[in-house]
């Protein structure tokens, strides 16, 4: 945690509230987000026992397992999953534009034009907390190498047609969120947490409900207290007033509320499958009011505890809504256009599914991609938020002041003098600028756009706050600089000793080109067929 | 781990023992268990927690009584769960265990010798039970043909003057060393496990392993290894690593897994070696307080919890907020903490960057201080705080991110 | 624990080892494994392993790529081979936008080249990993020697393995491992995991391979050896290579009675003193701290020591003294320290005392350090500062002596820290765990504990 972060909540502990970490949004947000809110049954891994979801805040859907351990029953939810899910999912692979692109042909060299779809928008899921989306990616391993009865060996249990298919998104989504800076699926937990600063530690901000009590204490509270009391607080019956955001439920909510209404629909089912078995169809239709009040039962009990969350989630969105979005969010946003977009792609090719584990390649370019997309991140965070840039400032990475000189000077050493101008700035920002080290100035669209203006460390003086630097590109071709290349005189201007541009990744083989040190190529081995042990019992 | 009863060792250790029941009062003593491991695995600085523990005092009830419960439970589903998976693993002869067992000391699979169970008197008392299972253990090491599965031993470790008894899932004897089994219900899946998980089970099965070099070395006649990596190789001791057994990907099939748990074992060794420096910590006590939590015949507490509390707040702790995950007291310590103003409550890891600066007051009071520039105190020895000076240096950063107030530099 | 044959004396037992690597490597057996891997503790005489394999490789009739991990080490094995194997055509590739120093340019055969077509025909062409990864070449070289092999990472061997047939790893395992900022939790356990070290990933791929091990370690005194080894090698003991007598550190100015005074000649006699302030918790750039390092190093060189040892005897200068801390803000105030205690710093105006970072201190050697503890008056341990290989190389680059700085409080500081690590399953498990090597260090330390007040 940066000393910046650790002030805010600071002033978070005194002022009982929560505290801005940034002046702008920095994620995306869909005009229509899908919020997902899973609940899990415990002991089981990742065994499903109920979402809420919806674009509409007002019109959450419920779907449930009534017994989590019934096979037929988890798929019955699972298609009933597809079946709200997978609409959403699609329904923006159609709107698509043509971008232009040039492709080179691997035998001539040659350079040809070419164009490619990418989808104008793309679904955005939003789950309570990152337990949530480790959930997903749980339900995505476990339903995308099902077999169907479209499958030419189905095997013993085949599952509902669509459900492979949303274990395949799900994998696909799980896995752009380990990106940074990917808005395809994010938990509200982690959107408010690089937003705002609550007065209590990581650990604790991890529970929705109490992490949004630093944003709206009730009269008279303050955060600590509030959050306290959507922690712990408890009705009479025992039961959290406030039930935990999930996937994992209350123990005790499981034992007193949950258990008794499973073992109600378990002697429902169990008198239905009696009367039928006695062809006793008069106690069959009393079983079968039994088994559907059963499962009403269920559905009120789960809908009580999904509630306070689904309503959380939707506070979150309210909240981030009040930023003004970050000036490269589209551009960030436009990557995860052309992920979806390239899933989308991979599907209509029908090929298979992710594998359970990458291969050497696939690790290390997932990897390098990780990687490149926090270093851009990060610089595009601190181009856009003068609170992030703090951070930096902060750390010796960057500093800002005053210019109080610029000197015309010149490189004669080639053929033709190119500028070679000092800038001496005054700042109270202490940076780690060591002689000749490069720096990079930011530049405003208005002063000529992101392109990098480099420069590099002429002259430090700490007692007197100055920092002289000499600038090394951006001026233009000809001897003098072209006018507004330079700052002047009273401008105020940032430099960081970061560089502003995200260098590419170096190439890596293809799968089939694995080298001997990395094992050789991946055997050419099929999909595995899912064993029996691959099933929740 | 199941709780079983301390019972003091003879010899110099009395009056300490002595004292510890004191302050536990008559209430049935807990022993160490895997709740106690965790919490001093997760926090070996609090003396709070050390005492606590020491004097086997119910830390559940303690935090009932207080006012702020632990909001630890088991739900009946996670319960019903593992009690089949245990049952899974005792079929067949406990076929499921054995044949990982096996594969992981490269045996072959039709090992011969069918597997041998003592009976080890699961019905007695701890100190007969631990009894049985050295004697046990020493049968099964002198056939080093033979697979013998010791299933819930009782094993005997010396903590700070006392003896703990511990309990294990299941130990495996063969080849004249012992290997502890520890049956966990997170399950493994594509051979991965969920690290946090696994790291306490490793870090329970230390204690396990180290209660069996202390019975195997005390057999032999010799010393406990001083090195904590050297593996003796003593009639009976153990393998340093253990085999974690664990419900396969989605399933309820058994996987077995062998964990190295040789850096937990250093670990361990040195932490309980700590425990011993539990004299010191009583004697900071003042006198009359201590944690009595029984109540006389009509049901009114021997201890009101204002004199609980007060006995609590004598014994310095440690918090930081994974103590809400670790230990019984966790909340409330945290509002102990609140209330103290500590910055720790904001997690351990803030104070690194604040120096000397305990509390919250202090560190907004230095950040309100006029942002200092470069060339002010240089002086290394009489100048103010650095984390003083970073704070207010931080501060005007961050007012002017947020326009509170001009441009830094511009003046 | 490994048997060692403590009856040889040191230089044949490190003669032998070498021999035997040298064997592998340049006349392998048939269907002998494709790689070497030479596991080499601080200063066992690795570049002089790889400067020696890479002349038997020429002589044998080959061409050899040789891959580095920064410039600076590409920089100083192009630098040694140029001197010591003159007979060598070489090729120092750079990346267009870092042009080596002008030290590289004075050795005649040696060609500097952004473009590995101009160099190929050299005997050795010599560049850092992140800029082999980018070269396309049409003939893979058949040899190739990967230095400071543990702290290159798996995903960048991934990318170069391609352009060798065989290969010689040469690096300490006991040093930093290489490290990212992102999560790569879901390949853990995995061969292959990219963020792991490059020999990891090879040794579990190839499993055939037997790591040789340089048993002698020709830096580090005799009263340093068995430390280091014990605390950071637990199952791969190595030995120094020079007896008790053989380093000497004098000093010409007597002793002024001060606590400085008092470490410098604890640590000229016994190689190691832990100069111990008062237990305080402080920032990472603790002024007390960093004016005692400054302190140190200006009577070091006030005092005008000598530096005796079996390669005879030199004045204790400004280039050979070094500070290690673990942050770079310390190193820059340590520094800054130094500047204005008049102690010259800045390498390109002269001989100047080393500050830096651990990271950056890997492979390099001095006769005495000064080294920053990375724990002092930290009010918490993080996983960053028990790094055992950060501890590891700050406290092994010395020849003669290491005065450690730091306040009181470790060993509290270090008993009270929760032990709650996650564990992976199916990644091995490295040893010394940093917890229990710093113990070790410190209690050693504290034998020659001399306090500042
Ligand atoms: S909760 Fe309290 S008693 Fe328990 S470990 Fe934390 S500080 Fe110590």
């Amino acid at each position: 945690m940066s000393l910046l972060t650790t002030l805010a909540r600071l002033e978070a502990v005194r002022s009982g509230r929560a505290e801005p970490l940034a002046t702008v949004r920095h994620r995306h947000l869909s005009d229509r987000p899908m919020v997902v809110v899973p609940l899990t049954a415990a002991g089981e891994a990742g065994a499903p026992l109920a979402v809420m979801l919806g674009t509409d805040r007002d019109a959450p859907r419920l779907h449930l397992v009534p017994q989590p351990l019934n096979r037929t029953l988890r798929f019955d939810f699972l298609a009933e999953l597809a079946a709200d899910l997978l609409p959403y999912l699609e329904s923006f692979a159609e709107d698509v534009e043509q971008i232009e692109g040039s492709e080179k042909d691997p035998e001539t060299g040659e350079k040809t034009q070419v164009f490619r779809e990418l989808c104008a928008d793309a679904p955005q899921l939003i789950v309570p907390n990152g337990a949530g989306v480790r959930h997903l990616a749980l339900l995505g391993r476990s339903t995308r190498f099902r077999r169907t009865v479209e499958d030419d060996e189905p095997g013993p249990y085949p599952a509902p047609v669509r459900v492979p298919l949303l274990g395949r998104w799900l994998t696909h989504l799980t896995d752009r969120a380990q990106v940074p800076g990917t808005s395809l699926l994010l938990s509200m937990t982690g959107l408010l947490a690089r937003h705002w600063a609550t007065g209590q530690s990581h650990l604790e901000d991890q529970h929705l409900a109490a992490r949004l009590a630093w944003h709206a204490p009730p009269r008279g509270l303050t955060g600590a207290e509030a959050a306290e009391r959507a922690e712990s607080a408890r009705d009479d019956r025992g039961q959290l007033l406030h039930p935990p955001a999930g996937p994992a439920t209350d123990p005790r909510f499981d034992e007193f509320v949950l258990a008794p209404a499973i073992a109600r629909y378990d002697a429902a089912t169990a008198a239905l499958q009696h009367g039928v078995e006695q062809r006793d169809e008069a106690a069959a239709e009393r079983a079968r009011a039994a088994v559907r009040t059963a499962v009403e039962e269920l559905r009120e009990v789960l809908t009580a505890v999904l509630l306070p969350t689904w309503r959380d989630v939707w506070h979150g969105l309210d909240l981030l809504r009040t930023l003004p979005p970050a000036g490269h969010l589209a551009e960030r946003w436009t990557g995860d256009r052309w992920s979806y977009t390239g899933h989308r792609d991979r599907l209509a090719a029908g090929e298979p599914p992710q594998p359970r584990q990458d291969d050497a390649v696939t690790a290390a370019r997932k990897l390098a991609q990780r990687e490149r997309e926090q270093a851009r991140l990060d610089v595009q965070e601190a181009l856009d938020d003068p609170l992030a840039m703090a951070g930096h400032r902060l750390a010796g990475e960057a500093f800002s002041g005053v210019v109080t000189e610029v000197v015309p000077d010149y490189d004669t050493t080639g053929r033709s003098p190119k500028p070679r101008p000092l800038v001496t700035l005054r700042t109270a920002d202490r940076p780690h600028a060591d002689l000749g080290r490069e720096a990079h100035r930011v530049r405003s669209e208005a002063e000529g756009g992101p392109a990098a203006q480099k420069a590099e460390i002429a002259a430090v003086d700490p007692a007197g706050g100055t920092i002289t630097l000499r600038m090394l590109s951006g001026m233009g071709r000809k001897k003098e600089p072209e006018p507004g290349s330079l700052p002047e005189p009273g401008d105020l201007v940032t430099f960081t000793l970061f560089e502003l541009t995200v260098r590419q990744s170096a190439p890596l083989p293809e799968p089939d080109d694995t080298p001997w040190t990395h094992g050789g190529p991946p055997g050419a081995a099929p999909v595995p067929a899912p064993s029996v042990s691959e099933e929740w019992e | 781990m199941n709780v079983s009863t301390n019972v003091p060792s003879s010899g110099h250790a009395e009056p300490l023992a002595q004292r510890l029941a004191e302050l536990r009062g008559p209430a049935p003593q807990r022993s160490l268990n895997a709740r106690s491991l965790a919490a001093l695995a997760a926090n070996p600085g609090c003396h709070r927690r050390a005492v606590l523990d020491a004097a086997g005092v119910d830390k559940s009830a303690l935090a009932a009584r207080l006012g702020r419960p632990a909001p630890f439970g088991q739900s009946p589903f996670a319960i019903a769960r593992g009690v089949i998976f245990e049952s899974r693993l005792k079929a067949d002869d406990y076929a499921a265990l054995l044949e990982p067992l096996r594969a992981h000391l490269g045996v072959p699979a039709d090992g011969g010798a069918p597997v041998q169970v003592p009976d080890l008197l699961h019905r007695s008392g701890p100190a007969v039970r631990a009894d049985r299972t050295v004697e046990a253990l020493a049968r099964a090491a002198a056939d080093p043909d033979a697979w013998t599965l010791l299933d819930h031993p009782m094993l005997r470790l010396d903590v700070a003057g006392g003896t703990a008894y511990l309990e294990p899932d299941a130990v495996v004897v063969h080849g004249g060393r012992c290997t502890v089994v520890e049956i966990k219900s997170f399950p493994v899946l594509d051979g991965g496990a969920d690290p946090a998980k696994v790291g306490a089970a490793a870090r329970q099965a230390a204690v396990y392993v180290l209660a069996l070099q202390q019975a195997a070395a005390a057999l032999a006649g010799r010393p406990l290894a001083t090195d904590p990596y050297t593996e003796q190789r003593l009639p009976g001791s153990p393998r340093s690593s253990v085999l974690l057994v664990c419900p396969k990907d989605f399933g309820n099939r058994p996987t077995a897994v062998a964990v190295d748990v040789r850096r937990e074992l250093a670990t361990t060794r040195r932490q309980l070696g700590q425990m011993t420096g539990i004299g010191r910590l009583l004697a900071e006590l003042p006198a009359g307080a201590d944690f009595d939590l029984a109540a006389d015949e009509d049901g009114v507490p021997t201890r009101s919890a204002e004199e609980l509390a007060a006995s609590v707040e004598a014994v310095p702790a440690a918090y930081g907020p994974d103590c809400l995950s670790t230990c019984e007291l966790g909340f409330h310590c945290r509002a102990r903490a609140r209330c103290g103003d500590r910055v720790e409550q904001l997690g351990r890891g803030v104070r690194g960057e604040l120096g000397s600066i305990r509390t919250v007051t202090q560190a907004l009071a230095a950040a309100a201080t006029e942002a200092v520039t470069a060339e002010a105190t240089t002086d290394a020895e009489t100048g103010p705080d650095e984390a003083a000076e970073r704070l207010a240096y931080a501060a005007a950063l961050r007012a002017e991110a947020l326009g509170r107030i001009p441009v830094a530099g511009r003046a | 624990m490994a048997e060692m044959s403590t009856e040889q004396a040191p230089g044949a037992a490190a003669d032998a080892a070498v021999a035997r690597i040298l064997a592998a490597t340049v006349h392998p057996p048939a269907g002998a494994p494709r790689g070497v891997v030479v596991d080499s503790p601080p200063g066992a005489g690795k570049s002089t392993l790889v400067v020696r394999a890479a002349r038997e490789l020429v002589g044998a009739g080959e061409r050899l790529m040789i891959v580095a991990q920064t410039n600076g080490q590409v920089d100083d094995l192009v630098g040694r081979l140029a001197e010591k194997a003159p007979e060598l055509t070489i090729g120092r590739l750079h990346a267009a936008d870092s042009r080596p120093g002008p030290e590289v340019l004075k050795h005649a055969n040696v060609t500097l080249s952004d473009k590995v077509a101009d160099l190929v025909e050299h005997d050795v062409v010599v560049s850092t990993s992140a800029k082999w990864q980018w070269v396309r070449a049409e003939a893979p070289w058949r040899h190739a020697i990967v230095d400071e092999a543990y702290q290159m990472r798996s995903d960048a061997l991934l990318a170069v393995a391609r352009l060798f047939e065989r290969a010689l790893f040469v690096g300490d395992p006991g040093q930093l491992d290489p490290f990212t900022v992102v999560g790569t939790e879901q390949w853990a356990g995995l061969s292959y995991d990219p963020s792991s070290s490059a020999v990891v990933t090879m040794l579990a791929h190839n499993p055939q391979i037997e790591p040789h091990r340089l048993p002698v370690s020709w830096r580090l005194p005799a009263s340093a050896a068995p430390l280091i080894s014990r605390a950071f090698y637990p199952y791969t003991p190595f030995r120094s290579g020079t007896g008790p007598d053989d380093r000497r550190l004098t000093a010409a100015v007597r002793p002024d009675g001060s606590a400085l005074d008092a470490a410098i000649d604890r640590a000229a006699e016994h190689g190691w003193a832990l100069l111990e302030l008062p237990a305080r918790h402080t920032v990472r750039t603790d002024p007390q701290a960093v004016a005692a390092v400054a302190a140190t190093v200006r009577r070091l060189l006030e005092r005008g020591l000598t530096a005796r040892s079996e390669q005879g005897e030199a004045p204790l200068t400004a280039d050979r003294i070094a500070v290690g801390t673990a942050h770079r803000d310390q190193a820059a105030a340590v520094r800054a320290a130094l500047l204005t205690a008049g102690v010259p710093v800045d390498q390109a105006a002269g001989p100047a005392v080393t500050v830096d970072t651990a990271n950056r201190l890997q492979g390099r050697e001095y006769d005495v350090t000064v080294v920053l503890h990375p724990l002092s008056g930290r009010p918490d341990a993080t996983a960053f500062h028990l790094e055992t290989g950060r501890l590891c190389v700050l406290a092994s680059r010395h020849r003669h002596a290491c005065i450690v700085v730091a306040r009181a409080g470790i060993g509290e500081l270090l008993d009270e820290h929760p032990s709650t690590e996650p564990v992976q399953l199916g990644v091995p498990v490295t040893f010394p765990d940093g917890w229990e090597a710093n113990h070790q260090v410190l209690d050693h330390l504290t034998e020659h504990r001399i306090r500042l007040r």
